[in-house]
């Protein structure tokens, strides 16, 4: 190897943090992982977790990814009928609740909002509670609209619009298995649900988080990055009802 | 990148929070392994039957009785499935891939220890549901493990199909959730978690191939879980995605208008790239052994990089070369296998540089390194036979005979399994405090590649010759009776071979408790993991953070005090 070059005498290893030896203590090890909200720490947990998140969201673009293909694939398909014998198409468009859709487009979206300034308002309540701990600074009540509380009842609200355009399917006779796109309208709208309840049992878990007393940074971890999964959520909403609006 | 992380859990002190629902990576680990060498053996089993099963088809065996063609095709089914899910997508990536990530990188655990454990955890309920198959009304389902509809669609299609093959599907799709979070954990792990001065470009080889499987993973699992979600719906709620028209018993199924090809198209997406998540970690860890125990530098670091890079880019695109005899466009197929030779490249960059380090090497032929360069010649001769089933001209008369399996199981199956021997060699004494047997390894290691071949190689020639695959008796067809003694051969080196699997179990036990006591380095290997006391502490480094100032394999370094500088020394060389 002729790029090697002859032995360099370099000092001892230092690592950022050490100071005096070369091998300083880690920090925090053994406090069960949750260090103060100033620590350096927090940032780095939460850049994990939203790296974490922004992984996880791939197979599930994915799983749909899979699904609109064997959707497009299947609805070219001919199929034969014993009847005629002949080739025909036994695509029969679903007739969508189409109304109902939109309401829950739009209680979806609105869920979306609300959750984005959950998020906000618990990133501004981090930053500012080292204030807060200083003895005699007063910031003034702080207006704590509950917002978490709201996206939850705007999700269970979507969930339920959910039931209500299957339910209104059936009573048209889509059933899941009476044709392939009738399937396909359960399957994606199915799949979305699965996944938002998903969303859903991570707010409850933020929630239960605040009767445990749990340190503030830790929720606002997991609604932060239950946020840009909720907003991943009506993207992915709004995706399924274009293709099943403009695809079938 | 953090250098510093707080270790996210202290060390547990009670049983079960130690061995058993442990958030340690090093535990983790080593329950995957555990569960993976209960898994190989279940399936070395059921490929020992079915070779008796072969040559002697009426045999009534001790037990078990006499193996009917339906338990023939779901001892297929069985063994195949298995020893692609729980041995090889298991061992190599949730054993060692969990046990020495973070150590190699200088990290204290993984990103997310909770869905690690979840993670093991899952696997081993999918592990136990696909076992409980077997003991349902109807047995092991029928359909192999690449689960072809509209077999595997229908309840009613055979004694397997009922129950069994419900059990079957829910496994995977447990397996595939598992997996992603895996998946998720080792990339997130890696781009997160390395130690100052650990770039990506000095990572050693097995932490790439242990990323770029974790990235394939991510994107495949998420389509096999999609087709088995489909796959169930098919079978138990009436849709017709893979059924088309048709009957049985001479009865309407009642489904119509789906696509058996379908299922094809969605299981080979996932399916190719499957081979490369099991291939992919023992090529890292042959380039780890190679470079070791060669006492050089890897020989083109950055190229073996780039090249497993480009098999896990081109191995989404080639996944058509399984199905040229689904009646698929001959341009279509065309293209396939343009993509699918095209992998050649990458994979000869691999072989050349192996062979390079290799060349004018001091070479210390110890135990892992002669798994290792099983490895290499296992590649060679498995990988061969890939451009001749590349060319849908000479795979549709191929296709369906022995020598299919002859060439999988040489490159996906035995080369991969060498892998995880060379490893199990490598890291033993970093893992348990000592070292194996030499001696038993040795003969280990001759017996298994003596054996393998002999089982394996025949298989080639069986398969020009016209030996259909998956078929239960062979006895019957008056052409193959000529190759009956070869067949004979076989099943007696398939004997011997799983025989010579029980020195390496007894080692592996043995040694756990009476070897000599390792030292900390005993390979003299530079990677971090050396560094560390033997077994490593809970936290991997006990309270130390490693610093990173060299490469991962800088062996025989001008100019250097020892023949090797390891990555935490002091910085010796200024260029890479």
């Amino acid at each position: 190897m002729a790029s090697f070059t002859p032995t360099i005498p370099a000092p001892h290893p230092t690592t950022s943090r050490g100071k005096h030896g070369d091998l300083p203590p880690v920090v925090g090890g053994g406090d069960g992982g949750r260090p103060d909200p100033g620590s350096p720490d927090y940032g780095a947990r939460l850049r994990r977790a939203r790296l974490g998140l922004a992984v996880a969201l791939t197979p599930i673009m994915m799983l749909f990814v899979a699904f609109t293909s064997a959707y497009i694939v299947r609805q070219g398909l001919p199929t034969f009928d014993p009847n005629t014998n002949t080739v025909v198409h036994d695509w029969i468009p679903v007739q969508l609740p189409t109304l109902l859709f939109l309401v829950n487009t739009c209680v979806l979206l609105l869920s979306s909002v609300t959750i984005e300034c959950a998020r906000r308002q618990l990133a501004r309540q981090v930053a500012l509670e080292p204030v807060h701990s200083i003895p005699g600074v007063s910031l003034g009540a702080e207006r704590k609209f509950p917002w978490l509380a709201l996206t939850l009842v705007l999700g269970l609200c979507f969930l339920a619009g959910q039931w209500l355009a299957w339910r209104d399917l059936a009573a048209r006779g889509f059933y899941v298995a009476t044709g392939p796109s009738s399937s396909f309208v359960y399957l994606l709208t199915g799949g979305h649900a699965v996944h938002l309840l998903g969303g859903i049992l991570a707010l409850l878990a933020a929630g239960v988080s605040v009767l445990l007393n749990r340190p503030l940074a830790s929720r606002r971890i997991v609604v932060d990055v239950t946020a840009w999964y909720w907003h991943f959520m009506a993207l992915l909403w709004i995706y399924i009802l274009a293709l099943l609006e403009f695809a079938h | 990148m953090v250098a510093q992380e707080s270790h996210q859990h202290s060390a547990p002190q009670g049983f079960i929070r130690k061995w058993v629902f442990s958030l340690d990576h090093k535990v983790i680990g080593l329950q995957y392994y555990f569960l993976a060498l209960t898994a190989v053996f279940v399936g070395m089993f059921l490929s020992l039957l079915m070779r008796i099963h072969l040559i002697w088809p009426t045999a009534v065996l001790p037990l078990l009785g006499e193996i009917k063609p339906e338990t023939y095709l779901s001892l297929v089914t069985m063994h195949g499935t298995i020893m692609v899910f729980f041995v090889l997508t298991t061992a190599p990536q949730g054993g060692f891939g969990n046990y020495f990530l973070p150590i190699q990188i200088g990290a204290p655990d993984m990103a997310f220890p909770v869905l690690n454990m979840l993670s093991f955890w899952t696997t081993f309920v999918a592990y136990v549901v696909m076992l409980a198959a077997f003991f349902v009304v109807g047995g092991a389902p029928l359909h192999g493990w690449t689960g072809y509809a509209p077999l595997s669609a229908l309840q009613s299609a055979g004694p397997g199909q009922g129950l069994g093959a419900d059990l079957w599907i829910t496994s995977i799709a447990l397996f595939c959730i598992a997996s992603l979070m895996g998946a998720l954990n080792f990339i997130t792990t890696t781009l997160d978690m390395r130690a100052k001065g650990m770039s990506m470009m000095r990572m050693p080889l097995t932490c790439w191939s242990w990323f770029i499987t974790a990235i394939l993973g991510l994107l495949a699992f998420g389509v096999l879980l999609s087709a088995g979600i489909l796959l169930l719906m098919d079978r138990n709620i009436g849709t017709s995605f893979f059924l088309p028209l048709g009957t049985i018993n001479g009865q309407l199924t009642g489904h119509r208008g789906g696509s058996p090809l379908l299922w094809q198209h969605l299981f080979w997406f996932f399916g190719h790239p499957e081979v490369y998540i099991a291939i992919l970690p023992g090529m890292g860890v042959t380039s780890q052994v190679l470079s070791t125990f060669s006492r050089k530098p890897i020989f083109g670091y950055k190229a073996m990089v780039y090249a497993m890079l480009s098999i896990g880019l081109l191995g989404f695109m080639v996944w058509g070369h399984h199905m040229f005899m689904s009646g698929m466009s001959p341009y279509t197929a065309f293209a396939f296998s343009i993509m699918t030779m095209a992998i050649g490249v990458p994979s000869a960059i691999k072989t050349f540089n192996w062979l390079g380090t290799l060349h004018k090497a001091r070479i210390r032929f110890q135990s892992p390194m002669l798994f290792a360069i099983g490895f290499v010649s296992l590649f060679v001769s498995g990988g061969l036979s890939g451009p001749f089933l590349a060319q849908p001209a000479l795979d549709i008369p191929l296709h369906d005979t022995a020598f299919v399996p002859g060439h999988f199981h040489l490159i996906m199956g035995v080369a991969a399994i060498f892998g995880i021997f060379a490893a199990t060699y490598y890291w033993f004494p970093k893992v348990f405090g000592r070292m194996m047997n030499e001696k038993l390894a040795r003969i280990h290691f001759f017996l298994t590649l003596i054996g393998t071949y002999s089982v394996f190689m025949p298989m080639h020639y069986l398969g020009l010759a016209g030996q259909p695959r998956r078929y239960s008796q062979l006895t019957e067809l008056a052409y193959l009776h000529p190759l009956m003694g070869l067949n004979t051969f076989m099943t007696y080196a398939a004997i011997v071979t799983v025989a010579a699997q029980l020195i390496f179990l007894f080692n592996l036990f043995w040694s756990m408790f009476k070897g000599p006591k390792a030292s900390d380095n005993p390979w003299e290997a530079t990677t971090l993991e050396w560094t560390t006391a033997t077994p490593p502490p809970h936290d991997n480094f006990g309270g130390r953070t490693p610093v990173v100032n060299n490469g991962p394999y800088e062996y025989s370094v001008p100019g250097a005090t020892r023949d090797y500088v390891m990555q935490s020394d002091p910085a010796t060389v200024a260029a890479h």
